[in-house]
């Protein structure tokens, strides 16, 4: 299943270099459904090495890009028409932005990478075209200085990857520039989501725990009336701090993640105070804002990750300032959560 | 669609212009349009859009930039502390998530 987009074989200089087709088919669709679920996610590569596209000769442009499948798809859907050499490195795996961070999409691989694969025999330019957000991780200058190789960074978008060849190799502004819109975020959400579940059912674990407390002590018979509603209020509040607060990301107040996330809270709050679905005494109101608060803020600081647009130093200034503030709010929220149950 | 800017006045970018050779290779790399070239020199124009992702500094013959790269998530800072590492993300690993 994996290798259905090989096609066929061109054999240059004693070597066949694996042919591949430019269409998707079904299976890569639902692959790209299922890793984007987090499903298969560490297990979803091509083999690296060379590959060919159309009908490829020694005049042919090399594009480069990581082992990771929807990399590889994406590439490969947008040379339609083109005839080029497709040259993948091994990046375990993951995509050309995370890769080039950690250096697996870096100068040392590609270096190897054509001298496995022989580039020089294959083509008769000096010519490579890398994706710009690997330049993350390879330095173009060591590369020529080591192989001959000119890295030319194309755009990045692999969508623009013919704009940029029709505009003579010129990656105008806007095919430079990283965007984060409202698609870029939609597509983000699922593998949060399934992500951090952990979070989720650890801190459902311990309210549903809470919710069996009453005046009368510990008692399982409580569930049935208090634990529903517990749960429900802290899936409300995973879903303010995952995707409420992802989908309105720039529409929200504040530029801190952390504060985007507690405002999303504090009105998912408000709906339930507003529902009458909050508590009825003061304590458990208190302690409910506090909880459904802090899980949507630690969420959504947890999206600076998946976001495009953040800085080390300003993550960390973040969370600085909001890391004391969900411990004292968790804190606090248990403590009155128990307390609110004596009431 | 206009760019999302974080917080300001924190990123660690600095670009030396007496050592900047006018390569524009920054300007190519840049993914947040941050450096301008004029007077055969490159100039940081928009620096709070930086997100020190550090492709300019690496791509930088002369070495004329310097930042403090890394990753800009807060998940990988956590693992960083829980593991006494840089900050990491954990992209390639089994636990692998958040870009």
């Amino acid at each position: 299943m994996k290798d259905k987009y090989l096609i066929g074989s061109i054999p240059v200089s004693g070597t066949d270099i694996p042919l591949i087709t430019t269409e998707l088919n079904s299976s890569d669709f639902l692959g790209a459904v299922m890793v984007r679920w987090g499903i298969n996610r560490n297990n979803y590569w091509v083999n690296p090495g060379l590959y060919a596209v159309g009908f490829p000769t020694q005049e042919s442009d090399v594009f480069v890009t990581a082992n990771y499948k929807l990399s590889f798809d994406a590439l490969r859907k947008n040379l339609t028409g083109e005839n080029g050499w497709i040259l993948v490195l091994d990046t375990k795996g993951v995509n050309v932005w995370c890769a080039a961070g950690k250096g697996t999409f870096g100068t040392k691989e590609l270096v190897n990478r054509i001298r496995i694969v022989s580039l020089e025999k294959v083509v008769n330019h000096k010519w490579l075209i890398l994706p710009q957000l690997g330049a993350t991780g390879v330095a173009a200058h060591n590369v020529k200085e080591e192989t001959g190789f000119n890295v030319h960074y194309g755009p990045v978008r692999a969508s623009d990857i013919k704009k940029f060849i029709r505009d003579g190799y010129r990656a105008d502004k806007e095919m430079r520039r990283v965007t984060f819109g409202f698609k870029d975020r939609i597509k983000l959400i699922p593998n949060d989501f399934m992500y951090d579940k952990f979070y989720l059912l650890g801190t459902m674990a311990v309210l549903f725990l809470i919710s069996g407390i009453s005046s009368k002590g510990f008692s399982f018979s409580n569930f049935s009336g208090e634990g529903g509603p517990t749960l429900l209020k802290v899936l409300l509040a995973y879903f303010s701090g995952i995707v409420i607060t992802p989908l309105f990301l720039p529409y929200i107040p504040g530029r801190h993640f952390s504060l985007k996330g507690f405002i999303t809270g504090a009105t998912v709050f408000l709906f339930l105070v507003i529902l009458k679905f909050a508590d009825k005494n003061v304590i458990e109101l208190i302690s409910w804002f506090l909880i459904i608060t802090v899980i949507s803020s630690f969420l959504a600081m947890n999206f600076t990750g998946s976001s495009t647009y953040t800085s080390l130093s300003g993550v960390k200034k973040e969370m600085k300032i909001s890391v004391p503030f969900q411990i004292g709010f968790a804190f606090i929220g248990i403590v009155l959560q128990v307390i609110g149950k004596f009431i | 669609m206009k760019d999302l800017l974080y917080l300001t006045d924190v990123v660690t970018l600095n670009l030396c212009e007496d050592t900047c050779n006018g390569c524009g290779m920054c300007i190519k790399v840049c993914p947040r349009d941050v450096f301008e070239l004029s007077g055969k020199k490159a100039h940081i124009v928009r620096r709070d859009y930086c997100m020190e992702c550090g492709a300019c500094a690496l791509n930088c013959q002369v070495q004329a930039i310097t930042v403090n790269s890394g990753v800009g998530c807060a998940a990988g800072i956590i693992n960083g502390i829980l593991k006494n590492t840089e900050p990491t993300c954990g992209c390639s690993d089994s636990k692998s998530n958040c870009c």
